[in-house]
């Protein structure tokens, strides 16, 4: 790979107005978020589908479609998580075809985050940070304490004081600063920005924000690429900020303008829990104001954001495309987490009970029709938020060490059976 | 006079000031008073018509004022008002 860099400014996606490429994420005039601009007609000349294969299997085979200078300096064996085929839940669900995007295997803290935070680390260094901070609902927190220490920043964290306790562990494990806020995600959002704008730090989701969720593109890119270098005609994708489900809509735009897949219709669906699920609310009810959730209650704590940052691009994506929302109880939501466990071996986090519970109802409602294809989002792994489904997939039998005990289980289990 | 919080982006019409104070009695009426003082202020945060832009938050003390009776909510001497920009986090 060259040094070259196609990424020229930052712009307003409100008004267009051009920024210089620092840590700055609003528009000055409008407050309207600022994006990353490339010069698209440089990378169709050096970008395509055999360079891309010719690449190592990780997230920076898109480098030219990421915000960074030069070469990625943290996080570059992220991504290229597995597309699995999975036709037990197809079934299970009443789809055709099935397939999971599995990022709760993602390197090196088991979610989608890596992607985001290796952009936005990367873009750190290259400015000039040393302490790196973000706001978090945990799986960030865990992915910028790792990849921070890897890469020898400072780091801050700060989380609601909630959360489950994997995902506190998984971020003091690395050594950084976890500070607990009371209260909901949205006034740790707040107060980050607050400080982002008083100490001179890198909030990878705030001031640094651009560059982090470009990172986001590469889970589309990736499907696009794992599905045959086209693009699937179904996406769910589990929606917080709901940042995710709109870099997945650009980047399979963004490859279609390319020309590195054909043009075909495809459709982004959303999925909330219905704790706190002020964007698809808002879409069932044909608005794009989205109404904020002042006390988000839902055990899928990993998206429970009551004024989601892009609820309102979220929104128009999945209008722009023929998506639909939909949102589910807690008690779907383990359910979606058994089902995704027993029927493809996969064990997500309580964000992907929430995907695969609303997938089911997309079908069951004909939204996505049952003789389609669909690609599911799981962001991240199960054992992160052990709390949402314990006691509620059994206990395993004790018995002593004796052929004659087990003999005695395994009858009455047959017994049990005929 | 209540207080308001001026987010970095917004500090060049400021002269760098962090927080100002301005009268009214109203979110509304501390936003008018604000940009009378700060000129060129009211209409990053405003819209054409008149409302708080869809990328802004404007708390008064820890509440966001959509919570409240947005630029209705009425203002007392010790409150503070924040301007905080909503495109953050997730």
């Amino acid at each position: 790979m060259s040094k070259k860099t196609w990424f020229n400014n930052l712009k307003c996606r409100e008004c267009g107005r051009l920024y210089e490429k620092q840590a700055i994420h609003i528009c000055e005039f409008d407050f309207g978020p600022l994006e990353a601009a490339y010069d698209y007609d440089a990378i169709r000349n050096v970008l395509t589908r055999e360079v891309i294969e010719s690449r190592p299997k990780t997230m920076w085979r898109y480098r030219e479609l990421l915000p960074i200078d030069g070469e990625p300096t943290v996080g570059t064996q992220v991504g290229f998580t597995p597309l699995v085929k999975v036709d037990r839940l197809a079934k299970a669900l009443g789809i055709r075809e099935l397939w999971i995007k599995n990022d709760s295997v993602n390197y090196p803290t088991l979610s989608f985050k890596d992607r985001v935070v290796s952009v936005a680390l990367s873009r750190a260094r290259e400015l000039g940070f040393e302490v790196v901070a973000c706001a978090s609902t945990g799986n960030l927190a865990n992915s910028v304490a790792a990849n921070a220490a890897s890469a020898g920043l400072k780091s801050y964290v700060l989380i609601p004081s909630d959360l489950e306790q994997g995902k506190v562990l998984g971020s003091l494990v690395y050594g950084t600063n976890v500070i607990g806020i009371r209260g909901p995600y949205d006034q740790v959002n707040r107060l980050c920005s607050e400080i982002a704008g008083k100490y001179g730090w890198g909030f990878v989701n705030v001031n640094l924000r651009p560059y982090y969720a470009e990172g986001s593109k590469t889970m589309g890119f990736e499907i696009a690429e794992q599905y045959g270098w086209k693009l699937p005609r179904h996406t769910v994708v589990p929606m917080a900020s709901g940042s995710l489900l709109t870099k997945i809509h650009k980047a399979y735009k963004e490859f279609i303008d390319l020309g590195i897949v054909g043009k075909s219709p495809f459709s982004i669906h959303g999925a909330q829990a219905a704790g706190c699920s002020p964007i698809s609310t808002a879409f069932k009810r044909g608005t794009d104001m989205v109404k904020p959730v002042q006390n988000p209650d839902t055990i899928a704590k990993s998206l429970a954001i009551g004024t989601p940052a892009d609820g309102y691009y979220a929104i128009h994506s999945m209008k722009e495309t023929g998506g639909g929302a939909e949102d589910c109880t807690d008690g779907e939501v383990v359910e979606g987490i058994k089902l995704l466990a027993e029927y493809a071996g996969i064990f997500a986090e309580t964000a992907g009970g929430v995907t695969v519970a609303c997938a089911r109802k997309l079908i069951e409602t004909g939204r996505i029709p049952k003789d389609d294809s669909a690609v599911l989002c799981i962001t991240g792994h199960g054992l992160k938020t052990q709390e949402a489904v314990a006691g509620k997939v059994g206990e395993p039998r004790v018995i002593g060490a004796s052929l004659r005990e087990f003999e005695a289980l395994v009858a009455d289990e047959t017994a049990v059976k005929s | 006079m209540p207080s308001i919080r001026i987010p970095t982006p917004l500090r060049k019409l400021t002269n760098n000031e962090e927080v100002v104070t301005v009268s009214g009695v109203t979110v509304g009426a501390v936003l008018d008073e604000l940009n009378k003082t700060y000129p060129g202020l009211g209409e990053r945060i405003l819209d054409e018509q008149g409302s708080i832009r869809r990328f802004v938050n404007v708390f008064l003390n820890d509440e966001d004022v959509r919570f409240l009776q947005e630029k209705e909510t009425p203002v007392k001497e010790t409150d503070e008002i924040s301007i905080v920009p909503a495109i953050a986090g997730g």
